[in-house]
């Protein structure tokens, strides 16, 4: 890999690089606007603006002095010698991005939208949220920053997450239940972009994952592509090496995106995602998109998608409702096409094993997103072995899953 | 020329707008959506819009929405659209099609356009495709002779509308309001304001769509623009009074769409 940049690109998350998409948007074959026009003015704006604030040292400043005196960036980088027994023996380590404010990286994307929402002067943002994560954290940076907020969340996933409901609400938001559809994280995002497209002028549409038209996936990543920074600075000094692997889950795939980045010129670091395997891949009921979709066009953007044989989408199912979805940003197509990255699954029971572990191992409480990394390293220990060393984002905390894991482990017949 | 030149010229000659009414196929079965729509065009559809139910359609409200997903509890698949278009056609109806563009991709670009045009079908319009991602539509649409109908919005810059209108054919979508499909009381005032900015970058027809249900609001659109697009009003009557509510409507809205003069194209 040549280094050939202008800017280094580790030291500004913003600057523009060989791994950006075209001006279109474009990774590859993928990405792009499969959107309707009347939304393209927004998002035509929505890339001036970032591409103004990008070059912004002012605006640099406030996003990165929002990630440490808000946020509480840096993460910390922790290692797990007990759980990494189960993992073959491997070094492994654990991004925390559970400690963040709101308890996971979604924060880092949220507070970088929320600034470009002000830039634009709009007064009103809307989310879509799957577990909560991104709706908490989008109805914080709106406390923050005095915007209005409405977050939608299928009606599943209101009831699967009611604690996050209800912060929601304390901070001010408005939730309102997606009744169309799976009732899901897909529908979700359906009802927002009817309201975007109902109330463009005004609103910003604060997309939560590295999806969706261009600049969304670029611009989502690049808020995220701290994660990997830290960690690769933070690996070297506890090390003095670089991880073997770096793993992480993959939903619509913006903290595995994040930290991938961090890595992404480190030739000899594997890039690892995991996907929800739900009840197995041979069940049929999983949200595995890259390992077991084709390519096609859901939410604005090619890239790959559960579809059926006339290009209708099939609904994804996982235990977490984070992952719960039938999409995946377009740069995790380009990276599974480039052989950049690898894209494995892990199904419920082996994230939920993995989420018991870490707790009793280590205590520390993963969100069952995350545990399904966690899955993914210890598979990935056992392979390594010994000499393996993991790195593993752990991309949020699981406060959120009580209610799901006292039901999954039977807590409540005990009691 | 476009594939539906001769019929905005008719419309034209006669001093009037045109009538487009839009049903899912497939809505609320196969045989129920060509009945539908056969009645439509025998009550004055010069135009009718078969649309493809889409499991996650993004642009539509609930009425429509509704509809997609009768359809699809019903069975319908991709192959049936070609069945209804075939139908519609020979019965004497000239029809294009409108649809999300995943199912489309999925099926394959060029052997969709050419399964269409086999059908009679007459062109698509796009909802989610916008000409700068459209270069297989546009390669698909000339090989088979189909009319591209890309869409502008109040939104669209001037840019934006010269580029859409040069890769258009046959007519041009304009959508009244930003927001989604469904009947409203009022349609917007952007309507006007659109078309006339859209007139300044092309001499194809316009049509206006997006929340016309009544034979006034028909005559009201058709007195700026060279045709009205009405969908889910015709799927509100199709639930509620079957072939003979959307006859009644398709006979309401004709009368509108004459009871006005159309401006000079």
């Amino acid at each position: 890999m040549s280094e050939q940049q202008a800017v280094d690109p580790r030291q500004d998350p913003h600057a523009q690089g060989r791994h950006d998409p075209d001006t279109k948007g474009h990774f590859g074959p993928y990405g792009g606007r499969f959107m309707p026009e009347a939304l393209i003015g927004a998002l035509d704006e929505l890339s001036a603006e970032y591409d103004k604030a990008r070059l912004d040292p002012e605006f640099t400043a406030e996003f990165t002095r929002l990630l440490r005196d808000y946020a509480g960036r840096p993460s910390l980088l922790t290692e797990a010698p007990r759980f990494a027994e189960h993992a073959g023996g491997a070094r492994v380590f654990l991004k925390r991005e559970d400690l963040n404010h709101t308890g996971s990286h979604k924060i880092n994307n949220v507070l970088g939208q929320a600034l470009l929402t002000k830039r634009m002067g709009k007064k009103r943002v809307i989310a879509e949220t799957g577990a909560g994560q991104h709706g908490v954290a989008t109805a914080t940076a709106c406390a923050l920053m005095g915007l209005e907020c409405v977050v939608y969340m299928g009606e599943v996933d209101t009831q699967r997450q009611a604690l996050n409901v209800a912060r929601m609400k304390l901070l001010g938001a408005e939730v309102i239940p997606v009744k169309s559809g799976s009732r899901t994280l897909k529908d979700a995002i359906n009802e927002a972009l009817r309201d975007w497209v109902t109330n463009v002028d005004t609103t910003h549409y604060l997309l939560g994952t590295a999806a969706g038209g261009h600049p969304f996936p670029v611009m989502v990543r690049n808020f995220h592509k701290v994660i990997g920074f830290e960690a690769r600075a933070q690996f070297l000094a506890q090390t003095g090496r670089l991880p073997d692997v770096v793993t992480a889950c993959v939903g619509g795939g913006s903290n595995a995106i994040g930290i991938f980045h961090g890595f992404i010129d480190d030739a000899d670091v594997r890039l690892v995602g995991i996907e929800p395997g739900g009840k197995g891949i041979d069940t049929g009921e999983h949200g595995a998109t890259l390992s077991e979709g084709t390519p096609g066009m859901l939410h604005g953007a090619r890239s790959y998608l559960l579809q059926d044989e006339d290009g209708q989408t099939i609904e994804a199912y996982s235990i977490s409702a984070g992952l719960d979805y039938p999409g995946v940003g377009p740069e995790h197509a380009w990276l599974k096409d480039t052989a950049r990255a690898e894209y494995r699954s892990a199904t419920d029971d082996e994230a939920m094993a993995a989420f018991q572990l870490l707790s009793r191992t280590e205590g520390i409480i993963p969100a069952i997103e995350s545990s399904h990394a966690l899955a993914g390293a210890i598979k990935l220990g056992k392979e390594l072995g010994p000499e393996g060393h993991i790195l593993v984002n752990l991309s949020g905390r699981g406060d959120k899953d009580m209610d799901t894991a006292a039901k999954y482990f039977g807590f409540y017949e005990e009691s | 020329m476009g594939r539906l030149d001769p019929l905005f010229e008719r419309t034209r000659g006669e001093g009037r707008g045109a009538l487009i009414g839009y049903l899912p196929a497939g809505f609320p079965t196969v045989d129920g959506s060509v009945d539908l729509l056969k009645g439509m065009v025998d009550a004055g559809c010069d135009l009718v819009e078969v649309g493809v139910p889409y499991s996650d359609p993004v642009m539509d409200g609930p009425v429509i929405q509704a509809a997609a997903e009768t359809a699809l509890k019903n069975g319908f698949r991709l192959r049936d659209l070609f069945t209804v278009v075939e139908a519609v056609s020979a019965a004497g109806g000239q029809a294009v099609v409108m649809t999300y563009w995943n199912p489309v991709h999925r099926y394959g670009v060029d052997a969709f356009s050419r399964d269409l045009a086999a059908a009679g079908g007459l062109g698509l319009i796009t909802p989610d495709l916008i000409p700068d991602e459209g270069a297989d539509w546009i390669a698909a649409s000339r090989a088979h002779d189909l009319d591209r109908i890309f869409l502008v919005a109040p939104s669209s810059s001037e840019e934006r509308i010269a580029l859409t209108t040069a890769a258009s054919s046959g007519f041009v979508y304009a959508t009244a309001v930003m927001g989604v499909t469904g009947a409203r009381d009022a349609v917007g005032g952007a309507a006007a304001g659109l078309v006339e900015r859209t007139r300044a970058h092309t001499s194809l027809p316009i049509g206006v769509g997006l929340g016309v249900r009544s034979g006034a609001q028909a005559a009201e659109v058709a007195s700026f623009a060279d045709a009205v697009i009405v969908g889910s009003a015709f799927v509100t009557r199709g639930t509620d009074a079957g072939v003979a509510g959307v006859r009644a409507l398709a006979g309401e809205l004709a009368e509108g769409v004459r009871s006005t003069p159309a401006p000079i194209g």
